[in-house]
């Protein structure tokens, strides 16, 4: 028996480059050790300080270029509960619908154009019988209960047609390239052509959502109608051509989700059955969801939520404990930082303290694990690890009972014929995706209705008004909410109307950290431990599982042994294939 | 107040912006040499297969669709509407430039920009036919194999290569807050590596060009924007956060029309995009004039739509061409959703307007040599000099 050392590097993240090395036994292919790096630091936290509360939103925001909405609220809301200032109802729904549209375009074009291949094989569509396609969309659309969205064999052969195209010119790279064969597909060539043809409908799905986030943000990335106290998009929610563009715009996105999206969880649910209940990627099994969208006005911890705050340990959907934001802290026993861990990040730091790789060995260097090894700092609830994320809501939300959230698991459960424990897996997390992305379409147009409503009683109020020279001489607060990776919460300290501390603790961080200073793994780690990988040279199962977690951008792996020799590569690249 | 205001309207009053009309002279003979240009263009072999004519097909668009883009592109370009049909031929031969595009100190934001929704979706069929030979965040796998990639690409078409940016560099610490690979490159290494064997470069986004969010104070990992870092190659900045991707299309497509750089201010700014203030175009200019201006978020002013120049619109003194482009298929731009404009692509964005709600001038602290503080390290006037000789050695469109 030996172990192979491989270094993959990077998988491309938004939050900067990431790293894994995992060590596989030779004998049994199983993942027997893993490491999960990341290697550029912005310090965007220390630049927060010294600068006025209200700016904080509009710079904040800029950690990322893709949950941009969901800092950007954060970071404003943590100013507003540091001044105890609550916003109009116009804000909370205008809030909601931006965030909401958010959540449906990351889950999207993360399932279709980011993470579908790991479990698609797209060479095998070449083989399929668009007749026999279209009965699979028909089929699963079936199961669901719903009006496929594509049942024409016309247009799965033209998409077979051109597919084989794309692959003869090499166009779209991705497909030239990949694991396609690896015995770890499971797909069928006409489920696959279904699934590919979803593809490519869902790029233009998803400017859609793109298109809503700009109708009330002004533009995307990046919005710029959120203020401390409300929202200044006051005459595009109010203007009923608006509103009702986004209101069509968001019934075409529902239509897809529920005729295309959900329909191929089914299919996918049927056909990785073996490796759900095997639990395969499942990892800590703890979860955490700090609660996301007030469904009603007043102090924010007080509203009902769309998704309910808690935790879960250990899959044991019988104990839920209520969300304690002063249990959170960080430890950087393993991170390039020097800090007395674990810290709450109401008084946490950020000092860099790099220590760099252990070693360079035929030109490939290799992490200090025994060390530090990230950027990433290892977030911890009450002293434990957990994961965060959308199946974490779903999980959360079906222990507390909550009617909605247990409405569209149970739904889905029966009708695929799994149980909750199959949601403990990679798959599993992708289908709570899912689930969430259908849960939002649902809630959303009712949200529109609810802002015109109020809008056509009369209150255009979108602000509340505070008198900031009070508020901000001693002041302390935090905005924690849902992103659509999972639980994100930004910290905030004011003296004399300064910043004079600044947290983000964020769903990268929660997951993607090093080990703790008990050893214990992140949540990447921890899932991608044993593991089993059909092909030692293509990492086929490494990669579904961090993907399924949902990462931003497409991703570009590359291996080596630890003698710097190349094993194989393989690539990611799902969006357009530039 | 009312006094300073009036100061300062009298100055925002004025036009900015450049020649629009250069004169038929110009023009006819700015045709003649960019049909040369396309000719030649048209006898090199193409780096990829892909044929817009094609691709536009595929995708269920027709000429008309195609036509009505061009008509759109060429007076954002700032050409007379003669041009339409060379910009026209340009796109379809756009799959003989090679662009090279990494990322380095950034957020992802500029690439989500056009990869995401943003802009007509003629603009990503056409980003689908330029020969991009790498995109790190998007197709090149990383370590020893994208290093090869990258290096094949660097070969196959040495001095020819645009060299696209996305992020600000980090320079403390010997560069240590930013890696790649499986060698540990530094971000420095890697950009000066890359720009050797460039024809140009070009910088995206606020942090490439000007160090954006990184480099605010106090930039704790010494982030700086691509002019400080690079000194011997011609710079094109395509600042804002996010940059429109029309202007980076805008300054492919002139590249490629013109076999030059697009006509640049002295921050190296396109001037199609970057030649007027905010505040020209803005369409509540009209309040602006009128004294009807929103004094509180929220109130009857903010409802009837009018100006935000007491909420801290930076509009007046910042160049880019959002009020006309707009973004996400021309939907909306922060203007007009009711919140100031906060200056994202100038210089010293972030410190420059710190407190975005206060009326501009803004920070009276604020010193304008720290514009040029900021890159003082690594030698940003070498590399401004430079930028701009070799600009101005440049004749033609280009040259002023």
């Amino acid at each position: 028996m030996a172990n192979k050392h491989i270094v993959i590097d990077p998988i491309t993240r938004i939050e900067g480059h990431m790293r894994i090395e995992a060590v596989i036994d030779d004998a049994t292919n199983t993942v027997v050790d893993v490491f999960c790096s990341s290697t550029m630091f912005r310090g965007i936290e220390t630049i927060l300080k010294g600068r006025d509360p209200r700016d904080c939103g509009l710079m904040a925001m800029r950690i990322c270029g893709v949950c941009t909405v969901t800092h950007f609220q954060r970071s404003i809301e943590a100013v507003e509960n540091a001044f105890n200032v609550q916003v109009p109802a116009n804000a909370r729904l205008m809030r909601n619908l931006i965030q909401g549209a958010l959540f449906m375009h990351d889950h999207l074009v993360h399932y279709y154009h980011l993470h579908s291949l790991d479990w698609v094989d797209v060479i095998s569509a070449l083989d399929a019988d668009p007749h026999a396609a279209a009965t699979e969309a028909a089929k699963w659309a079936n199961v669901a209960g719903e009006t496929p969205w594509t049942a024409d064999a016309a247009i799965f052969s033209a998409m077979k047609e051109r597919l084989a195209k794309f692959v003869a010119k090499g166009r779209l790279g991705i497909f030239g390239n990949g694991y396609w064969g690896n015995s770890s597909y499971k797909l069928t060539p006409a489920q696959n052509l279904v699934a590919i043809t979803h593809y490519f409908q869902a790029l233009e799905v998803q400017r859609d959502l793109g298109q809503m986030m700009t109708i009330i943000g002004g533009k995307d990335p990046h919005p710029q109608s959120l203020v401390v106290g409300g929202i200044t998009s006051i005459n595009d929610i109010r203007d009923p051509e608006r509103m009702k563009l986004f209101r069509d715009l968001a019934l075409r996105v529902r239509q897809f989700i529920k005729g295309a999206y959900i329909p191929d969880m089914y299919m996918l649910a049927q056909m990785y059955k073996d490796e759900m209940s095997a639990g395969s990627g499942a990892g800590l099994k703890s979860f955490l969801v700090y609660g996301g969208f007030p469904l009603n006005d007043g102090p924010i911890e007080q509203a009902a939520k769309l998704f309910p705050g808690g935790i879960v340990h250990n899959g044991d959907l019988t104990k839920v404990t209520d969300f304690d934001p002063a249990l959170v802290t960080e430890d950087v026993t393993h991170a390039w930082y020097a800090a007395p861990s674990p810290e709450h990040p109401s008084v946490g730091t950020t000092t860099p303290d790099y220590t760099g790789f252990k070693n360079i060995t035929n030109g490939v260097a290799y992490l200090d694990t025994d060390n530090k090894y990230s950027w990433i700092k290892s977030p911890l609830y009450d002293d434990q690890r957990v994961e965060v994320g959308p199946l974490a809501r779903m999980i959360v939300g079906y222990a507390r009972g909550d009617v909605r959230i247990k409405g569209y698991v149970d739904n889905f459960i029966t009708r695929a014929n799994i149980t909750v424990d199959h949601l403990y897996s990679s798959a599993g997390r992708t289908i709570g995706r899912a689930l969430e992305s259908e849960l939002m379409s649902d809630i959303i147009t009712d949200w529109v209705d609810e802002l015109n409503t109020n809008i056509a009683s009369g209150d255009l109020t979108s602000w509340t008004k505070f008198d900031f020279n009070a508020v901000s001489q001693n002041a302390q607060g935090y905005g924690v909410e849902e992103a659509p990776r999972g639980a994100l919460g930004h910290w905030i300290r004011i003296e004399n109307g300064k910043v004079a501390n600044y947290q983000a603790v964020v769903p990268s961080t929660w997951n993607a950290g090093p080990r703790d200073h008990l050893g214990r793994l992140g949540a990447y780690e921890e899932s991608i431990k044993g593991l089993k990988v059909a092909n030692i040279n293509e990492p086929l199962e490494i990669l579904r599982t961090v993907h399924s977690f949902d990462p931003c951008i497409a991703c570009a792996v590359h291996v080596v042994d630890t003698r710097g020799k190349e094993l194989g590569s393989f690539k990611v690249d799902p969006i357009c294939g530039l | 107040m009312e006094k300073d205001l009036a100061i300062q309207k009298s100055i925002f009053s004025k036009i900015s912006g450049i020649d629009t009309n250069k004169g038929d002279d110009f023009y006819e003979d700015l045709y003649k040499r960019c049909e040369e240009r396309i000719d030649a263009l048209q006898a090199v072999n193409p780096f990829t297969e892909d044929e817009l004519e094609e691709v536009l097909v595929e995708e269920g668009y027709n000429r008309r669709d195609f036509m009505k883009w061009v008509s759109a592109t060429t007076a954002m370009l700032m050409l007379p509407g003669f041009f339409e049909p060379l910009v026209a031929k340009t796109v379809q031969v756009l799959n003989r430039v090679p662009v090279i595009w990494i990322n380095l100190q950034d957020c992802a934001g500029n690439s989500e920009a056009f990869l995401r929704t943003d802009g007509p979706t003629v603009d990503e069929l056409i980003l689908e036919i330029i020969s991009l030979e790498f995109h790190e965040l998007l197709m090149a796998p990383s370590g020893e194999h994208a290093e090869q990639q990258l290096e094949n690409a660097m070969t196959t078409f040495k001095n020819e290569y645009l060299l696209f940016v996305e992020g600000a560099i980090p320079t403390a610490e010997n560069g240590i807050y930013g890696t790649i690979g499986t060698s540990g490159e530094t971000y420095v290494d890697h950009l000066v590596r890359l720009s050797a064997d460039a024809k140009a470069i070009v910088a995206v986004g606020t942090c490439a060009t000007f160090g954006g969010i990184p480099a605010a104070a106090p930039n704790p990992t010494g982030a700086r924007g691509v002019m400080d870092i690079v000194s011997n190659k011609p710079i094109v900045n395509i600042p804002a956060c996010p940059a429109n991707p029309a202007n980076m299309l805008g300054v492919i497509l002139l590249y490629a029309m013109t076999g030059e750089l697009p006509e640049l201010d002295s921050l190296l700014r396109p001037k199609f995009a970057f030649g007027y203030r905010i505040h020209d175009a803005c369409e509540r200019r009209v309040h602006f004039d009128a004294g009807e201006y929103v004094e509180e978020w929220g109130d009857a002013s903010a409802q009837a739509g009018h100006c935000l120049y007491k909420m801290g619109c930076k509009g007046p003194v910042t160049f880019n061409n959002c009020p006309t482009v707009k973004y996400n298929r021309g939907t909306s731009w922060p203007v007009a959703a009711g919140h100031g404009c906060i200056g994202c692509s100038e210089p010293g964005f972030f410190d420059k307007f710190d407190r975005f709600e206060a009326p501009t001038p803004f920070n009276p602290n604020y010193n304008p040599a720290s514009d040029f503080q900021i890159a003082a390290g690594i030698g940003l006037f070498a590399a401004y000099k430079t930028a701009t000789q070799e600009e101005s050695a440049q004749e033609g469109y280009h040259g002023e």
